[in-house]
């Protein structure tokens, strides 16, 4: 592979000559996708679901194809898709629904310490407001989940499940489906959080064994404030509403009121149409593209980034020593650098990382360090990207006067 | 880009090697400053006299090279001054940060004008101010050790 076919579909690339590499932070986004936004202002702009008119009858059809683009994405139905602005949102909604109705005191929830905060902290809330506890899986440090790990902390009084698909720090593949059918035995649901795996990885809701699964469109490609919860529909039907108004009733009289069908009972309020059209626009490009290719081009390049930055005697690469267990994703510290100086140095050479904890302060704690520098890889990267970062390093030592 | 020119000697030489970086003998005033964004945390110890004079202090903890260096700076800047002193100093130092302090008086923060511009670079502006926030804390906040 020497160009990429894919990186001259991204304005962002056209327009400045960054050497992005903080995919699992939000992705690029496509002509297409930024068409689709726009077309849908320009052409079919009207509240959906609430006007009897053409225009509102065009934005309530391309709303609810959106729906039907995601539900295809990953093996469930239309009504198991629910619309939410981010992967945290969705994570807050089967906490605050499903945790806050059906967990009791001395239930437990299990979840990993390799989480992002924003699928570990949802459950300590349901944790402290019900009495339930929450134990934590230790992974080795290259992210694998040891079977004696998962048999000690699985217990019949597990009630709930929360585990990360991919990790956004080790880039690891966590065995959901293997987890799920253990937790399915003691009568547990599985939450996944699928906002690191959607981007590159074909998943499907029942062959991962899902009760609910979430992510995030901006890191898919598709615009800021969509994400999306898939929801097993027994599950949603017996959940109470989220978030209580507009558009998520049947009926309301001053005496009560009755909850709208599924989806719509969890989308309450006027909804991201927009939004949502941009992410089918972002799915259809993805397809396009397919994930083999995404997976072969990713795998490519971190074999070749993990391949020169093992060369440098300083350079330390967090998780699997095996490029094609890092979906993209390598985690790395210099020493002698912080990272967050490691970022700024490279950010004059316009290499963009990041650096810092991302949102996974315990992990962090648990592979002893501090924080690290990640460079995230996605469909539009390039040689040249991986050549400019791995060529930028010695420098950096330079830069710190080591 | 204009941060890397805050990357040079004059950092580099408070980051390796810290004048100021280890403990003093009975502090009055001990205050730990956090970093949310990076997690990364320095602890700051002064001793005030009756007099009012910061007689002698030092830092302790991890951090990137910006927030070392620039607590490192700061010491050197503050010890043997006044209370009132520090405070204007600090001051000072965070109108440069702003682009509001005028010429004059940004050469009175000496090596610590090296984080000048350091708001081209919005996410490590807390990195250069982690120390000078801490110090401020302390003094004004009159918390005394246990
Ligand atoms: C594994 C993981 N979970 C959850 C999130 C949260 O995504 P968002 O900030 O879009 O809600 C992220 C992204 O930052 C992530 O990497």
């Amino acid at each position: 592979m020497s160009q990429n076919p894919y990186r001259q579909d991204f304005p962002v690339f056209r327009n400045g000559k960054y050497r992005y590499m903080d995919s699992a932070a939000t992705a690029q986004r496509p002509d297409s996708v930024i068409a689709a936004e726009k077309e849908f202002y320009e052409s079919m702009n009207a509240n959906p679901l609430r006007g009897l008119y053409e225009l509102s009858v065009m934005a309530t059809q391309a709303y609810e194809e959106a729906r039907r683009a995601v539900s295809g994405l990953i093996g469930a139905e239309p009504s198991e898709i629910i619309f939410t602005r981010n992967a945290t949102e969705s994570l807050n909604l089967v906490a605050y629904s499903y945790g806050l109705t059906f967990l009791h005191e001395g239930d437990e929830i299990l979840t990993t310490v390799m989480e992002h905060h924003s699928n570990m902290l949802p459950w300590r809330m349901v944790a402290e407001r019900t009495g339930a506890v929450v134990k934590y899986l230790k992974p080795l440090k290259d992210g694998t989940i040891e079977d004696s790990e998962l048999e000690e902390k699985l217990t019949g009084k597990t009630k709930l499940v929360a585990i990360g698909h991919v990790s956004n720090v080790l880039g690891c593949e966590n065995p959901v489906r293997r987890i799920a059918d253990m937790a399915h035995d003691t009568g547990a649901v599985v939450v996944v959080d699928a906002a690191q795996s959607v981007p590159h990885l074909k998943t499907d809701v029942k062959e991962l064994g899902a009760d609910f699964l979430a992510f995030s469109g901006h890191k898919l490609m598709g615009p800021f404030g969509i994400g999306v919860l898939y929801g097993r529909r027994d599950l949603l039907e017996k959940m109470p509403p989220f978030l209580r108004g507009g558009e998520m009733i049947e009926s309301v009289t001053l005496e009560g009121q009755t909850w709208a069908e599924l989806p719509h009972k969890f989308e309450a309020g006027t909804v991201n149409a927009a939004g949502a059209y941009g992410l089918k626009a972002a799915i259809e490009y993805l397809n396009r593209v397919g994930y083999d290719n995404i997976r072969r081009i990713e795998d490519e390049l971190t074999g070749m980034l993990m391949d020169v930055l093992t060369e440098y005697p300083y350079v330390h690469i967090q998780g699997s020593e095996d490029p094609s267990k890092h979906n993209g994703i390598v985690s790395f510290t210099i020493d002698g650098v912080h990272p967050h100086d490691i970022s700024s140095i490279l950010d004059g050479s316009g290499i963009n990382v990041r650096a810092g904890h991302h949102c996974a302060e315990p992990l962090m704690k648990h592979l002893g360090v501090q924080s690290t520098a990640r460079a995230s890889l996605y469909l539009y990267n390039d040689e040249e990207d991986v050549r400019a970062l791995s060529e930028a390093i010695p420098g950096i030592r330079r830069v710190m006067g080591l | 880009m204009a941060l890397n020119s805050i990357y040079g000697e004059i950092l580099n030489e408070h980051n390796l090697r810290p004048v100021h970086k280890g403990r003093i003998e009975n502090p009055s005033l001990v205050l730990d400053g956090k970093n949310p964004s990076c997690g990364d945390e320095i602890t700051i110890e002064l001793r005030v006299n009756d007099e009012d004079v910061i007689e002698d202090g030092c830092f302790t903890g991890s951090g990137c090279a910006i927030s070392q260096a620039s607590v490192d700076m700061m010491l050197d800047l503050i010890i043997g001054e006044k209370r009132e002193r520090a405070l204007k100093l600090y001051e000072i130092f965070m109108g440069m940060i702003r682009g509001e302090a005028g010429e004059e008086e940004t050469e009175e923060l000496d090596e610590a004008m090296v984080f000048k511009d350091i708001s081209h670079m919005p996410a490590r502006v807390k990195c250069a101010v982690l120390g000078w926030r801490t110090m401020r804390e302390m003094l004004d906040g009159r918390l005394s050790v246990e």
